[in-house]
């Protein structure tokens, strides 16, 4: 038996996601929606729906994000199924690979949008694989999805809104971290300010102000300016260091240099990306529907640029019109009058981003350790300075190098790797980031065991 | 740009122009090695790393002697390269098996395998065809569906990616220009006296080799040779690292150094596609869990489709062009089986500026249909 | 090492029973195994199959697989994509797994 294909597969059940998933349903699209994760919200709003009374999680997440999430739920028409891992996807039949607790399956679908957000930008100092050392998302989650908190003496380093906000909540769950080690480089904000945007973006621009002080009136070392951040001990971190022998004790350290496009499925499709120079990380090339350069395939939410949350429901409204108007529900002009709200939002949740754009930019130091010593690429072991050495002997992208180091060989298939070796051959040869390329994953986008492919359904369930 | 000089170039960096290029700088030639850059098709990357000698050459005895010269080469090879660079290229020769999943599969074999021995003759081949117990004792956990297998002592396997790497690191330590990014842009031919052009640089020298895999066939009659390969695709799945337990390869099947489990040998014919199909990619899956049912619980992490170079006959392709002496071409889908030939063997007969006869057979002139005549 | 905080939840909200390296641990329903493995302060998760460094999740949303543990007895699960299940069993992966044991050895 063949089922009927859906009209919309949305990737990703996070802001993006549910928000093209209620603007397409309510159009009369069949819509399906695979998610990683058991529950709605993504990253952003994971586990709201539980954790939503949390006082420490109090603001956007427990107001915005749980009504999108409730809207999300309540919508008839949209077929959810979490905890379901998209593993490849054919892009000219419309089959999609997936993987379920029931077992491996295929969907068809007649378009395919990506709204599987982002990820943690890696920080690669020396000491980043040490137990207890850990991406300031990763505590966040842990506050989201089992209200728990780090114990002892935890450290904050890096910059951008997410570290101050991660250390207000800390603070506000009775587990303040002791330091908060800000790497934005002096003159930062004078650059940033020239970016404009400060008056359309006012009111984002008080919520992070109001952040920086909470933090503050809560008792944490804030200390500006670090960096040669390293982080040492025995068998877990202990201690951090930094510039002209700064150091703190330390039993948890959170590091955070801001958020990039999880593009691992999007170039395992081989999508079109482009370099995206203020954020400095690469994005899928989309138009202002959001449509890639495969004609199956929208991308919308953080995934196609980052954009934060509210950025992410209008763009996944938007590509949800686009879908309804390619599949001939809706006409041209109803698409585009439909869209002037979404628009308007989009606009208006952008204002303030050139600001943060430039004033979080990450250094080339953590783009690219000096330290050859450092682990870069955290399965396979292969230090910062094996990736130099392969460049200075001809290896010109990430993909030669991962012939001759392994680094993306492993597990994580290269998702916090690759950024890092182009950055350091890029470094060595003495050329572009975007000119030494990135790496080219290929499916399955996630491992899958050998017997779920060999138990894959004869057609389509 | 003044030209620059040399005594060879390569055209093509993968694993057959890495050997060569190393071979000729180890007899102290002069050589440049051109290469495409990050993204190309890069049949070297997507070796399944076996250093094969049982099913080569079936009605082409030739074929045969020169794998099997190729594998005694190897042990050398692998010692020098590891001697110079440090680098191990993790090759083991412990013998190798081929998997009957019926009787019908294991009466061909059977077959097959007799017959690559007659065509051998006095030259040999020693194999075994091996049923039920004493093939479990061989191979840990093999599957019930499993009737038999056929063994030869010859075979083995290496690391392809180490190997590339040691070839590139040998042949630059000892003086060898290797220029990635360096697509062709010109080229000139004349007897002993070539010139190539890659953008802005020009080089110079009385030898090319032709050694770019699939671009060998838009190359080779710029030089006055012929190369009629074309691509055959070829998928391969990789498991997460699991401790080591095969003890040998098996033609489809083979347990890295690091521990990954690499299942390979899927053959189709989809031009220049690299596309991967979930359908090819189960039933290598089913395969292998037939053959080995522990497999089901491994992960994949890794799974590629490459492109083999194939001729019309599945043979290598060697060739010194008669019109422009000192222009040479090499083509094979071995590059891993080959690599100590090429090295040890073919590298000399270029360095001395004429192939050995025993490659006669190889000559592209066996696709021309008034030479055949 | 964390620790859930009784403010966290409204009082009575489901939790979880799960084994780590056979302790019993407490962890909100709708939490991972990888939450479960920080909640029982383990010193590592995992040894890596390179190195035999230790490790502890550092992502905790499907991106680094540093969190691999055998879970249910099944070896290299990512316990961040995992949710808790009662009785869940979720021991350290120490470096790379055991592929096949002959049961006659």
């Amino acid at each position: 038996m063949t089922a009927l294909p859906f009209d919309l597969a949305i990737i990703g059940a996070g802001p993006a996601g549910m928000s093209a998933a209620l603007q397409a349903a309510g159009l009369g699209l069949a819509v399906v929606v695979l998610d990683e994760q058991p529950a709605p919200g993504g990253q952003i709003f994971r586990n709201v729906e539980r954790a939503a009374g949390d006082p420490a999680l109090r603001g956007e997440y427990a107001e915005a994000g749980a009504a999108l999430v409730r809207r999300f739920r309540a919508m008839p028409n949209v077929d959810y199924r979490p905890e379901t891992t998209l593993w490849h996807a054919d892009t000219e039949s419309g089959l999609l690979s997936v993987k379920t607790p029931a077992g491996p399956g295929e969907i068809l679908a007649r378009r395919l949008l990506l709204a599987t957000g982002a990820q943690e930008r890696p920080v690669p100092i020396p000491g980043w694989t040490l137990p207890n050392v850990m991406g300031a998302g990763a505590a966040q989650i842990m506050l989201k999805q089992a209200g728990a908190v780090p114990r002892g003496r935890t450290v904050l380093a890096g910059q951008g809104p997410l570290l101050w906000l991660l250390a207000v909540q800390l603070a506000r769950a009775g587990a303040a971290p002791v330091a908060l080690l800000e790497t934005t480089r002096p003159g930062s904000l004078r650059a940033a300010c020239a970016r404009g945007g400060l008056w359309s973006g006012r009111m984002a621009l008080a919520k992070g102000a109001a952040l920086m002080l909470e933090a503050r009136a809560s008792g944490m070392r804030i200390i500006r300016d670090v960096q040669q951040l390293r982080a040492e001990g025995d068998g877990r971190v202990q201690r951090v260091h930094w510039q002209d022998g700064g150091a703190v004790d330390a039993d948890t350290l959170l590091l955070h240099e801001g958020v990039i496009p999880g593009t691992h499925i999007s170039r395992a499709m081989g999508l079109d990306h482009e370099w995206d120079a203020p954020q400095r990380c690469w994005r899928p090339r989309l138009d202002a529907w959001g449509a890639s350069s495969d004609a199956f395939v929208a991308v919308a939410g953080d995934g196609g640029g980052i954009g934060g949350w509210q950025a992410a429901v209008a763009s996944g409204a938007i590509a949800a019109l686009d879908a309804a108007h390619r599949l001939g529900r809706i006409d041209a002009a109803s698409r585009d009058a439909r869209a002037g709200d979404p628009r308007a939002a989009l606009k208006a949740s952008l204002a303030l981003r050139p600001f943060l754009d430039r004033l979080y930019r990450p250094s080339n130091a953590v783009l690219a350790p000096p330290d050859d010593a450092t682990v870069i690429c955290r399965c396979e072991e292969v230090t910062a300075g094996e990736v130099r050495r392969a460049a200075r002997m001809g290896a010109t992208g990430p993909n030669q190098a991962k012939a001759y180091l392994r680094s993306g060989m492993g597990p994580c298939q290269g998702r916090f790797c690759g950024t890092t070796v182009a950055a350091l051959i890029a470094e060595t040869r003495g050329i572009a980031i975007p000119e030494a390329g990135a790496l080219r994953p290929r499916a399955p986008y996630k491992p899958i065991t050998i017997g779920e492919l060999a138990d894959l359904p004869d057609e389509v369930i | 740009m003044t030209p620059e000089r040399f005594d060879a170039i390569l055209i093509g960096g993968g694993l057959v122009g890495a050997a060569i290029g190393f071979g000729l700088q180890r007899l102290g030639l002069n050589c440049l090695l051109l290469d495409e850059g990050d993204i190309a098709f890069r049949a070297s990357r997507g070796n399944f790393g076996l250093v094969w000698v049982q099913s080569k050459g079936l009605g082409a005895p030739h074929y045969q002697r020169w794998t099997r010269g190729s594998a005694e080469e190897w042990p050398s090879l692998a010692a020098d390269l590891q001697a110079r660079t440090g680098i191990g290229t993790g090759l083991q020769q412990p013998g190798g098996v081929s998997l009957c999943l019926s009787e019908e599969e294991f009466e061909a074999r059977s077959a097959y395998m007799a017959r690559l021995q007659r065509e051998a003759g006095n030259f040999g081949l020693d194999y075994r065809m091996i049923r039920g117990a004493e093939a479990r004792d061989m191979l840990p956990g093999l599957g019930p569906k499993v009737v038999g297998l056929s063994w030869t002592p010859y075979d083995g396997h290496a690391s392809p990616l180490y190997l590339l790497r040691a070839l590139h690191r040998g042949f630059t330590d000892l003086g060898g220009i290797y220029r990635p990014n360096a697509r062709l842009t010109g080229s000139r031919a004349a007897p002993n006296d070539f010139r190539i052009e890659a953008g802005d640089y020009i080089a110079e020298a009385p030898r090319v080799v032709l050694t770019a895999g699939l671009g060998n066939a838009e190359l080779a009659p710029r030089f006055g040779l012929e190369a009629p390969v074309r691509p055959e695709r070829g998928q391969i799945l990789v498991t997460e690292r699991a401790r080591t337990l095969l003890p040998m390869p098996t033609v489809s099947l083979r347990q890295t150094e690091e521990g990954s489990i690499l299942i390979g040998d899927s053959k189709e014919d989809a031009g220049f596609d690299v596309a991967q199909k979930p359908e090819i990619m189960r039933r290598m899956a089913q395969r292998a869990v037939q053959c080995f049912p522990w497999i089901a619980e491994l992960n994949l992490v890794r799974a590629w489709s490459a492109l083999r170079v194939m001729a019309p006959d599945g043979l290598p392709i060697y060739d010194q062009s008669a019109r422009f002496p000192g222009a040479f071409t090499a083509n094979c889908h071995s590059g891993v089986t080959l690599a100590g030939t090429h090295a040890n063997r073919l590298a000399p007969m270029i360095a001395a500026g004429a192939l050995d006869p025993a490659l006669d057979l190889f000559t592209a002139r066996r696709f021309d249909v008034r030479h055949a005549a | 090492m964390f620790a859930t905080r009784p403010d966290a939840r409204p009082p009575g909200a489901p939790t979880v029973e799960v084994l780590v390296e056979g302790r019993p641990t407490v962890v909100p329903e709708g939490a991972t195994a990888a939450a479960a493995l920080l909640l029982a302060g383990i010193s590592s998760n995992r040894t890596t199959p390179v190195t035999g460094a230790p490790r502890l999740p550092f992502c905790m949303m499907g991106v680094c697989f540093d969190c691999l543990a055998e879970i249910d007895g099944v070896a290299n699960r990512q316990a961040c994509m995992v949710a808790v299940r009662p009785g869940m069993r979720i021991t350290r992966q120490e470096g790379a797994r055991v592929a096949y044991e002959d049961d006659a050895a």
